[in-house]
């Protein structure tokens, strides 16, 4: 069970950019949040994915509750959940080989001898051919690099995998391709999933249920 | 703005002012053999000619042979001091911005409290602490010239590490040290790459004005600096050369390390880099 618990966040204490936002994915269960540009929901991935401290509130991992980020979070709960995001060309390093960007995790845990076999594994999983693997982020297309990006995602086989506007960049080919990759992954190791975006049509086909911004919030800061 | 020939133009020229600069003083000490110090006062103050090329200092010793030596020590002080103090910058600068929080102003105010010295009077403080010699003058330049390198990496990284590539590597369990060595460090390199090369010209012109104000080498050692030093009382007399050359060989070779860099910035700049279609 991946739980947000009202969770207020922002970048000024003064001024959070959300006040005590609740969510819940359970095991296995895929959840969209849909909400207008702007208003906080890429925050809340972030804080889900570990890597934004909230002002308040608890975020809890099957149980666990997560009381450090970023750096200081325990290497076993960052790597529980898995993240894409939105714009593939700066999430990724532009040095990296599309192979080394797949891999880079399992080398930054210490599990180098694994990393060629997982990396074949994974780009036909989500539709990279060999040719691509050696290509430098700026050799290939925005599609392409997300499909690395996901790949890299899942590298370590996180219990939740966390799509910030995954699709947003995309044609549609391609974000049925993605899509249809996450699903693959979700059925063999049942992940959950929570993807959050402004696409009605797309979150609604895709996920068990889809949740509006609004109702993650108290009333209060629903007028 | 330069064209693509003008560039090209400017980078070779640059690039071979820079080859004959090291062949001739990497080449000529082993293989001439002859002592740039050796006094010979029948020959003193010769003007330019076959046998004496760059004519001859106050002492009769070879102006041309000196330059080359004393080129040889401008540059080994440049190239040192500008790679030291481009470690400690480079090295000061990623910690101020990786860590951020207290390391970071304690770093930075440290930058701030030698920038508000003058560098050179903070120069010819370090150089008063020790017996002349080549290793006070590069620690002088060294200890004065790591501060540009220290802000330019610092604020590099800054941006660097809020982008989502950071978040990415975080998420996918790296270490706060893996961060900083494998994904910012390797971006910011060509930078501070860069600023090393535009300051050994500088950590040269420095080496000169120690010397120049006596500061430097002792003065029998051959210095662009002590060239020109030694040679400004015979200058009024109307004996031109010993001037001439030594300030030449000071301002074409630091000229061509310019342009070089110059031209490693235009490859940086990716739009600069289509413009001149590299």
């Amino acid at each position: 069970m991946l739980e947000l618990d009202t969770v207020t966040a922002g970048y000024d204490r003064r001024a959070p950019v959300f006040r005590g936002a609740s969510l819940t994915v359970a095991p296995g269960e895929s959840v969209g949040l849909l909400g207008p540009s702007g208003c906080g929901k890429s925050t809340l991935a972030r804080v889900a994915a570990l890597l934004h401290r909230p002002d308040a509130g608890r975020l809890v991992l099957d149980g666990a509750e997560v009381r450090a980020w970023r750096h200081r979070a325990p290497r076993e709960l960052r790597t529980a959940v898995g993240v894409v995001f939105q714009q593939p060309r700066t999430a990724a390093d532009p040095r990296l080989a599309l192979a080394d960007l797949i891999a880079e995790p399992l080398r930054a845990t210490g599990r180098r001898a694994e990393a060629a076999d997982r990396v074949a594994e994974l780009a036909p999983a989500v539709g990279l051919t060999a040719d691509l693997l050696t290509r430098r982020p700026h050799e290939v297309s925005d599609g392409q690099l997300q499909r690395a990006c996901l790949a890299r995602a899942l590298t370590l086989r996180p219990r939740w995998l966390i799509c910030d506007e995954m699709t947003a960049m995309l044609d549609a080919s391609t974000t049925a391709a993605l899509v249809a990759a996450v699903e693959t992954y979700r059925e063999t190791t049942g992940a959950g999933l929570l993807a959050v975006g402004h696409d009605r049509v797309l979150l609604h086909r895709w996920c068990d249920r889809t949740v509006e911004w609004k109702e993650c919030l108290p009333a209060e800061e629903n007028p | 703005m330069a064209d693509p020939r003008t560039h090209r133009l400017r980078l070779w020229s640059s690039a071979l002012v820079v080859g004959v600069v090291l062949l001739a003083v990497l080449l000529v000490p082993p293989l001439v053999q002859l002592d740039e110090q050796a006094v010979d006062l029948s020959r003193k103050l010769l003007p330019p000619s076959w046998a004496h090329p760059f004519g001859t200092d106050d002492l009769g010793r070879d102006l041309l042979l000196r330059c080359v030596y004393g080129l040889r020590i401008s540059l080994l002080v440049g190239l040192v001091a500008a790679l030291v103090a481009t470690v400690v910058g480079t090295a000061v600068g990623a910690a101020a911005g990786a860590l951020g929080g207290w390391t970071d102003r304690t770093l930075m105010r440290l930058v701030d409290a030698f920038s508000s010295v003058p560098h050179l009077l903070l120069g010819i403080f370090v150089v008063a602490l020790f017996q002349p010699g080549v290793w006070p003058v590069i620690a002088s330049v060294a200890v004065t010239h790591w501060l540009s390198t220290a802000r330019i990496v610092r604020s590099e990284v800054l941006s660097l590490r809020t982008r989502p590539f950071v978040d990415a590597a975080v998420s996918g369990g790296a270490s706060r040290w893996r961060v900083a060595v494998r994904h910012l460090l390797p971006a910011v390199l060509p930078q501070a790459g860069l600023a090393a090369v535009l300051m050994v010209p500088h950590a040269m012109w420095h080496e000169s004005a120690l010397s120049f104000l006596g500061l430097g080498l002792p003065s029998h050692q051959a210095s662009l600096g002590n060239l020109v030093q030694t040679a400004r009382s015979s200058l009024l007399a109307g004996d031109w050369w010993p001037t001439l050359f030594p300030g030449l060989l000071l301002i074409v070779p630091t000229l061509a390390i310019a342009g070089l860099a110059g031209a490693w910035r235009d490859r940086l700049n990716p739009r600069r880099r289509s413009e001149l279609m590299l």
